[in-house]
């Protein structure tokens, strides 16, 4: 059974305590750098100007900045393969994580890793891993060392649902209740593994219930609502950070675009994807910005304006930054001073 | 330096690198299975846990791939962790970490994410513990960029490994033959750190060089005194680091002798010793007065029965045979 906390649902719903209307234009704002940030990634990968595998966040962006309020910048985050939000949100510049995608010498992995594995080490931000699951045991190993040190951080671990059929998935699970190490598990639970649904999947598609059986508190929270997102994971964050032992939010959303943009998509029904849609987490904070009067057009295009200059500058940056010569091609294997 | 001798085993000498690290380095901490409360199922950290308590010697539940994982992570983090896979047939179930993760990180960083573990498992066979608990696969592992490959063969290496490999930033990969851990013998009172660069000559030989490393050390020897009965001066090198390969030292050795003969207790195919051998002809062609050839465990999963395990792994006889082939 399903360890909910008692007021679980006053974590699903922020409730009364409203953050004021600045921060919640910030959320906005880092909401949309990340939808614009992609937006322009599809079109540079139509335009060849980008290759490889391309995961698009695209409806999932409440997730990553929700998350990110409650961390602390000595905290640290695992991430996936479809991490731009992830690292967007973290604060990694634009410009490196663009001239990533672009795989130049200024890329925040030195055009090495490409959009997969994005890392900035001096944010502890401990990149993206491409295989499902793997980085589960990367957060457990990074909470252990933060636990044997005495250190109060808390180490965020993003996953998809499809990682919950890993066994990383269970051996991690229990070994972070085991250990009582302090992790914050972020499921993001978009009903997809590529192209399987969850329930086709998984047995039991409560994901929540499944990770309280490991003996942590676990809830649900709705993906789509940036509020309810920070509500749940500044309350899961203080409590690992107290020394609550690991957490795990169960963070339903939706991704609004196919898997990669190798997709077709066949396997989603439009009136699904078009339902979720209408739950556009971007959409949804402005609209209720906008009724509180509390955004006028002006500011919203303003704000716009000023991220697709960003934007364009960080695609002008990463056309004009420089290859890494050829001559380094080995230089990343070995640490140099490796004896 | 101390002349003073002192007795030890195999085992013995590993526990004293362990404790030893512990005791210079409060990052380093020992993980694995049955590590702790049992002493190690084979023993070598008897005794640690009650030294240094449950947080440094930390027994796990069997779970390789996410305590590899999480030393791989731990050591990201700053610590300098030993962890321990009973057996490198489980290390299989871990190989998504050690591939993925720990050999790729660096790399898939752009040099931000080094990688300082050491990972120890036993491998080899010997003991008639059959077909999922005693095959030699470091020559696998020795396929991959990023990591490093040690085989301590002799209780010097035992003994001095460790200390130099936990001083590596990058993952460094230690395989201890099941069959060496009671090896007994004298090791210098006040023996530490060793390098982990090069191979070592053991005994020296003017007719050919015989090239091998861990379990099959012994029987190399072996092998090179019955030679020396008949009057073939066998020249043995114990590779000691098989990624990356001390080609220094093997091709001197075969611009000596003009002949070589590979001995690993990996199958022959797609092995370390097909490795070696390509290097030789790459770099040695000409120095050589006869094909390279290899000494290596028959193609087959290893069987239970003791006669059948014999004759499945390379024998000191069988090396005497094919060094009598290549010396003609």
């Amino acid at each position: 059974m399903s360890r909910v906390p008692q007021d679980a649902a006053a974590a699903v719903r922020p409730g009364a305590g409203r953050p004021d209307a600045g921060h919640q234009k910030d959320l906005l704002r880092q909401m949309l750098l990340i939808r614009r940030f992609e937006e322009k990634c599809v079109e540079l990968y139509s335009a060849a100007e980008i290759r490889g595998f391309v995961h698009l966040y695209i409806g999932e962006e409440a997730v990553a900045v929700g998350v990110n309020q409650a961390l602390a910048p000595d905290d640290a985050v695992v991430s996936t393969y479809r991490e731009h939000g992830h690292a967007l949100a973290r604060g990694l510049p634009l410009e490196s994580v663009m001239a990533e995608m672009y795989g130049k010498t200024t890329g925040c992995s030195h055009g090495r890793g490409g959009s997969m594995h994005l890392f900035d080490i001096s944010r502890r931000f401990y990149g993206g891993n491409a295989i499902v699951g793997g980085g589960l045991p990367l957060a457990i190993g990074i909470a252990l060392a933060d636990k044997m040190r005495g250190e109060e951080r808390v180490t965020a671990c993003f996953f998809g649902d499809g990682a919950v059929a890993e066994g990383e998935f269970h051996e991690c699970m229990n070994l972070a209740a085991l250990w009582d190490l302090p992790v914050l598990f972020c499921c993001e639970n978009n009903l997809y593994a590529m192209g399987t649904a969850l329930d086709r999947a998984q047995a039991q598609t409560d994901l929540a219930l499944r990770a309280g059986t490991y003996g942590m508190p676990a809830w649900p929270v709705d993906g789509m609502d940036v509020l309810a997102v920070e509500h749940a994971a500044r309350r899961a964050a203080e409590a690992v950070r107290a020394g609550g032992g690991p957490h795990f939010l169960e963070l339903r959303t939706y991704r609004f675009r196919a898997h990669s943009m190798y997709d077709p998509d066949r396997y989603r029904d439009k009136a699904e994807i078009e339902q979720w849609k209408q739950r556009d987490p971007v959409e949804t904070l402005t609209a209720r910005l906008r009724d509180a009067r509390q955004l006028t057009d002006d500011e919203l295009a303003a704000m716009e304006d000023e991220l697709a200059g960003q934007i364009e500058a960080s695609v002008a940056a990463a056309r004009a930054a420089p290859d890494e010569p050829t001559e380094t091609l080995t230089t990343f294997v070995y640490s140099p001073e490796s004896s | 330096m101390s002349t003073e001798q002192v007795k030890t085993t195999y085992r013995e000498a590993m526990r004293a690198a362990i404790r030893e690290a512990m005791q210079r380095d409060d990052r380093v901490f020992l993980m694995g299975e049955d590590v702790g409360r049992y002493g190690g199922c084979f023993a070598v950290s008897l005794g640690l846990l009650e030294e240094f308590g449950p947080e440094r010697i930390r027994d796990t539940p069997l779970s390789e791939s996410a305590f590899v994982g999480a030393g791989i992570g731990a050591a990201m983090a700053g610590m300098r962790p030993i962890v321990e896979i009973m057996t490198v047939n489980f290390s299989l179930l871990a190989l998504d970490q050690i591939l993925n993760n720990a050999a790729t990180l660096l790399h898939m960083s752009g040099g931000q994410c080094n990688v300082p573990l050491v990972i120890r498992m036993t491998t080899g066979a010997g003991r008639q513990v059959a077909a999922q608990h005693s095959h030699s696969l470091e020559g696998w592992y020795t396929h991959i960029p990023g990591i490093k490959v040690l085989a301590p063969a002799t209780l010097e290496d035992a003994r001095g490994m460790l200390w130099t490999a936990l001083q590596d930033p990058d993952p460094v990969l230690i395989f201890e033959h099941g069959s060496l851990y009671n090896l007994q013998g004298l090791l210098a009172a006040d023996a530490g750190p060793v390098d982990i660069r090069s191979a070592r000559v053991c005994r020296e030989g003017g007719d050919v060089s015989l090239i091998t490393y861990g379990g099959t050390l012994g029987k190399a020897l072996s092998a090179a005194d019955q030679l020396g009965a008949d009057g073939i001066d066998a020249e043995v090198i114990d590779l000691r680091s098989l990624r990356p390969l001390d080609d220094t030292t093997i091709m001197t050795s075969v611009a000596k002798t003009h002949r070589s003969v590979i001995v690993d207790e990996g199958w022959r195919t797609g092995s370390l010793s097909a490795e070696v051998s390509a290097r030789i002809t790459e770099q040695a062609f000409y120095d050589l007065d006869a094909p390279v050839a290899r000494v290596c465990s028959a193609e087959v999963p290893m069987p239970y029965p003791r006669h059948l395990e014999e004759a499945a792994l390379p024998q000191a006889d069988g090396i005497v045979a094919a060094v009598r082939e290549v010396v003609g």
